[in-house]
């Protein structure tokens, strides 16, 4: 495989001092390629956002190292920082929040142009513009004079896209991009994405609790869970063989019109469920290879 | 069918504009069962929720229901309630939570004091009766009763809106709405309290009208499915039939949407 963009190196975060620490993050490690997507599953609080923060350089890492193209981040220059801050980019979760409702589509994508590509002056920015919304398949002749509220989320999400990719970036991390869209908009949104990486050599940090749409569009995936990466690997794999019990009480909980819940089947056991949290809420450092690329931690304590 | 516990017929809901209204629900009927679950699914904009509003009377201008609507719930039209007797009918007739129902709890109150709140309001209930009904309620979704004392902050997202939903419980309501009321868990927390809600039913038989745009978690858990588009109700057909043979082009679009875990992966 050709060299990674980002790494995270072992990387921890931890809130609070004395007995009310939490660990945000226990020893994170991964890294993204160009052209490769790796989807990062868990639930609320289990570390995933403060994975992306750090990875923008939101929070600082308790301990261990960020690489970007083979450097360490901390004591670069400011112009490699600079050059940072261009090459990683981020979609937001709520598309409603995250564009200036007093300003029109055409000053969103104007204003990295401006500021990151300046070798595109005057009438040049308007074809640009147009450009770049025809790539995230919005009509620019309609869309361009509008203001975000004249728009639905999931057009919101595509100038949002957009406004990334106006930057020319490597990396993009996609922090719930689809959770706040209807559902039969998140697939439209999800080829996109994968579209944008494929052609334009991205690589994406795509951040979910959903895992059934990581598959539409990662190769890898890591599942989350109190901080610590439990399980990693082909996303294909991992969704078929899982091995770790909490990467299978949350595939097991994903909806599945097929099992209805006066099923068996679909009974979740509230004592079982309680085991696996508990489990997989220790530190456990040590992780085991079950296939090519695959791997899972045990758990410390064995549930039951 | 039995005789239904709510018949909504030819509802139609306009909110009303300076220059021209905007029709939401368009002569929308249907029935539920006692101790059904009733699921309307649609985009967001379809006129679920507008609905959900409007069979607990909580619509506000500019919405207006058109005279020819009628809700029934046991028999008795919900819209010509007076103020008096719509108190009385809400919460102990119909309950709802609503999709951030973890927020709608008082974030000063004790939780024993938003039972209290609930209970002596609509029941002639002592504060000792009232404080037993709140622990049997906080066990039946499995939060331990010793809890009661402690404020809303010292519980998670899900534990939160369990104690909504007991709360809403409490009254033993004749049908319980949720819109949306687990869109902001993870699967695995919407899997447990769904589930539980469905014991629930079983043993108390209450009937819930369930809105959400996952048409996944609405076969799983619904027995009849209403299909909403552009405030019209579409298609309305048994979960199963809806899952498995799907009529409309909307209902079939919406299913060629849905992410699964299996098959016709796009990489």
């Amino acid at each position: 495989m050709n060299q990674a963009i980002l790494v995270l190196d072992g990387v921890t975060k931890t809130f609070g001092h004395g007995p009310s620490t939490v660990h945000a993050a226990r020893s994170v490690s991964f890294s993204l390629h160009a052209g490769r997507a790796l989807a990062l599953v868990g639930e609320s609080g289990s570390g995933k956002t403060t994975c992306a923060r750090m990875a923008m350089r939101e929070y600082q890492p308790t301990g261990g190292r960020i690489l970007y193209k083979g450097k360490p981040l901390a004591g670069a220059t400011s112009s490699d920082i600079a050059d940072y801050r261009r090459a990683v980019q981020m979609i937001f979760q709520d598309p409603f929040a995250s564009l200036n409702p007093a300003h029109t589509v055409a000053y969103h994508l104007t204003r990295p142009l401006k500021l990151h590509r300046p070798e595109i002056e005057g009438a040049a920015i308007h074809g640009a513009i147009h450009d770049l919304l025809r790539q995230v398949q919005l009509d620019p002749d309609i869309v361009t004079g509008k203001y975000p509220h004249e728009l639905s989320g999931g057009q919101r999400q595509r100038v949002n896209i957009a406004r990334a990719l106006a930057i020319r970036p490597e990396v993009i991390v996609a922090d719930e991009p689809t959770s706040m869209l209807d559902v039969s908009v998140r697939l439209g949104i999800l080829n996109l994405l994968n579209e944008m990486k494929q052609q334009m050599n991205l690589a994406l940090l795509y951040i979910t609790h959903d895992i059934a749409t990581a598959r539409y569009i990662a190769e890898d995936i890591a599942v989350m869970y109190a901080g610590q990466v439990v399980e990693w690997g082909p996303t294909e794999r991992v969704i078929e063989n899982p091995i770790h019990p909490y990467t299978r009480l949350l595939l097991s909980a994903v909806p599945d019109p097929q099992i209805r819940f006066d099923d068996p089947r679909a009974h979740l056991r509230s004592e079982e469920v309680e085991d696996i949290r508990r489990g997989s809420g220790v530190p456990q450092n040590e992780a085991l290879e079950y296939e090519t690329g695959h791997y899972a931690r045990r758990l410390a304590m064995e549930p039951g | 069918m039995k005789t239904p516990l709510l018949s909504v017929k030819n509802l139609t809901i306009d909110y009303i504009g300076d220059n021209k209204d905007f029709r939401a629900v368009d002569d929308v009927s249907f029935d539920v069962a006692p101790g059904e679950v009733f699921g309307l699914a649609g985009e967001s904009g379809c006129g679920k929720s507008t609905i959900a509003f409007a069979v607990s009377r909580l619509h506000k201008p500019p919405a207006l229901i058109r005279r020819e609507s009628k809700i029934l719930l046991n028999g008795r039209d919900v819209l010509d309630l007076a103020p008096r007797e719509l108190a009385a009918f809400r919460w102990r007739e119909v309950a709802m939570v609503f999709q951030s129902a973890m927020n709608s709890l008082n974030p000063v109150l004790r939780i024993e004091d938003q039972f209290y709140d609930v209970l002596t309001t609509h029941t002639a209930m002592t504060k000792a009766k009232a404080r037993e009904r709140a622990a049997d309620m906080l066990r039946l979704v499995d939060i331990s009763p010793d809890r009661l004392r402690d404020y809303p902050h010292q519980f998670s997202g899900g534990m939160r809106q369990r104690i909504v939903i007991a709360i809403c419980l409490a009254l033993d309501p004749k049908l319980v709405i949720m819109d949306e009321p687990t869109t902001a868990l993870d699967v695995v927390v919407q899997r447990e309290i769904l589930q539980r809600i469905n014991d629930l039913r079983r043993t108390f038989g209450f009937s819930v009208l369930f809105i959400t745009h996952d048409l996944g978690l609405m076969v799983q858990f619904c027995d009849r499915i209403g299909i909403m588009l552009a405030g019209r109700l579409v298609e309305e057909n048994a979960a199963e039939a809806i899952f498995r043979t799907p009529s409309h082009d909307y209902t079939k679009k919406l299913w060629s949407s849905f992410p699964s875990l299996h098959g016709g992966a796009l990489l």
